[in-house]
């Protein structure tokens, strides 16, 4: 009976969303998405975009990893950072990444940050919002470099600095105080770093790592853990315990015994079929 | 009427639009919130959706976009087909866009601008979808500090500076009062002739009622 019934053939679906919220408001302990309680963040420099994450994923209390990426690719000129659920910042980026390279491919021109914004916020406010994506677009194009917040209702803001997820106060405390026009690339970079790292240290949902992603019209280059603030230290002793720490008080060895065992099937009569 | 959802982003604003004889002068704070957050200190909540058609934006940051941009599209094909649009026919497209849609939507627009038909006009455009022609407007939360400073101040047969007088005054008390509203003053004047826009900085916006 269900199969006579049209298929949905990808894309989200949410025939479960009313049973599940009914079941939450009856006491049901839901499963948690694992989201990335952030800092993302991103500012316009003279020559481009420097965009910056930090590197923690939590579910609930825990930190699921420790060093995951949250620097997404969206076009050869385009990136974009992600906060909210992972799985809908990495689906959304991925998805609107193909898009853009079928438009990059059909009209024969690099794809508009514009384009890749105005393609997000559409796509997020379809879902009024149920797809938790949180997203600092950064990228250049003919018309220069573009910087972009999308909230996961989907309004977009531009602006020449910002910064999104938890840790967004105490990033944009950094960029309030020390942003200003026309930064060279090595203070731009400097400025992104200090920003990541006021998140990682003053907000409990991001941690870790600083990952950076430098746009300009030439070339982008990709600074994995481009400051690492948290490593872990050495141990000044080692708690190893030394072989015969702990006394034998007894010791007992047993064989192993053999069980075996015979088995006789058992045959009966012809049965007289005549 | 939807109910803002968890975690919206907010136009909590204070918008204006006035008419004069030569055309329409908006004006719009720069305020944008979550919660008690401040996304955008420096928003622009005057968007254009033709040459010469403006509207302030109130209410639900996605939504508004949203409209914005369907309205803006209609009225680029609308000039394909059949040439200049009005002002009326603008503000009917939001009229129908935020009725039909009410349920769903958070939206208070003004729209303003100039035509070759009516001159400058101003069109209101409530949360509920209702269209009033008006020959100024007010709206967001802290349009609701300024009702009785707007009717005693406005007269009819302003001229342009005096509009921008009265909307830059009208917008700076609503900002001292209301919470969701503040930073920078956006104006614009459209005319026959075309735009122009004005950016008063927070440590320019009036205070001289303070004393």
């Amino acid at each position: 009976m269900t199969s006579r019934l049209p298929q949905t053939k990808g894309g989200f679906n949410f025939d479960n969303y009313v049973r599940n919220a009914a079941l939450e408001g009856r006491g049901l302990a839901v499963p948690k998405a694992t989201k990335t309680g952030t800092t993302i963040v991103g500012l316009i420099y003279k020559d481009g975009i420097v965009l910056g994450a930090d590197t923690r994923a939590t579910s609930g209390p825990i930190v699921a990893d420790k060093n995951c990426e949250k620097i997404h690719y969206l076009a050869p000129n385009m990136y974009c950072c992600g906060a909210g659920t992972a799985a809908d910042t990495e689906m959304t980026t991925s998805l609107i990444s193909s898009q853009l390279e079928l438009h990059r491919l059909s009209t024969g021109r690099q794809a508009r940050v514009d384009t890749a914004m105005t393609l997000l916020k559409q796509m997020l406010f379809k879902h009024q919002g149920h797809i938790g994506a949180a997203l600092v677009l950064g990228g250049v194009d003919i018309k220069g470099p573009h910087l972009y917040t999308i909230a996961p209702h989907g309004s977009t803001d531009k602006l020449p600095y910002v910064t999104m997820g938890s840790g967004s106060l105490a990033a944009m405390s950094v960029f309030e105080s020390r942003y200003k026009p026309g930064l060279s690339r090595e203070e731009g970079i400097e400025l992104v770093k200090d920003a990541i790292e006021a998140g990682i240290f003053n907000d409990l949902g991001s941690g870790s790592n600083v990952d950076v992603t430098v746009i300009t019209s030439e070339r982008v280059e990709t600074l994995r853990n481009y400051a690492r603030p948290n490593e872990r230290g050495i141990k000044e002793a080692s708690y190893k315990y030394p072989p015969g720490t702990t006394k034998v008080l007894k010791t007992s060895i047993r064989d192993l015994m053999d069980i075996s065992e015979t088995v006789k099937v058992a045959t009966t009569e012809a049965m007289d079929i005549s | 009427m939807a109910a803002l959802k968890p975690g919206e982003v907010n136009l909590g604003t204070s918008i204006m639009a006035v008419q004069f004889d030569k055309g329409v002068v908006i004006g719009a704070d720069s305020r944008t919130t979550t919660g008690s957050y401040i996304v955008n200190r420096v928003t622009d909540k005057l968007a254009e959706v033709h040459d010469t058609i403006f509207c302030c934006r109130s209410g639900s940051a996605a939504d508004t976009q949203a409209i914005v941009d369907i309205v803006h599209y209609y009225l680029q094909m609308y000039t394909v087909q059949n040439g200049k649009p009005t002002v009326p026919l603008a503000a009917s497209l939001f009229q129908e866009l935020c009725y039909q849609n009410k349920d769903q939507l958070r939206a208070g627009i003004i729209v303003g601008g100039w035509d070759k038909e009516n001159g400058g006009s101003v069109w209101n455009i409530p949360m509920g979808g209702s269209v009033h022609r008006q020959p100024f407007a007010i709206g967001g939360s802290g349009s609701t500090y300024i009702y009785g400073y707007c009717d005693a101040t406005y007269r009819d047969g302003m001229n342009q500076e005096e509009c921008v007088e009265f909307v830059t005054n009208s917008l700076a008390l609503a900002m001292a009062r209301d919470g969701s509203s503040g930073g920078v003053i956006r104006l614009t004047i459209i005319t026959e002739h075309g735009v122009e826009k004005i950016f008063i900085p927070g440590n320019k916006v009036p205070v001289h009622w303070e004393g």
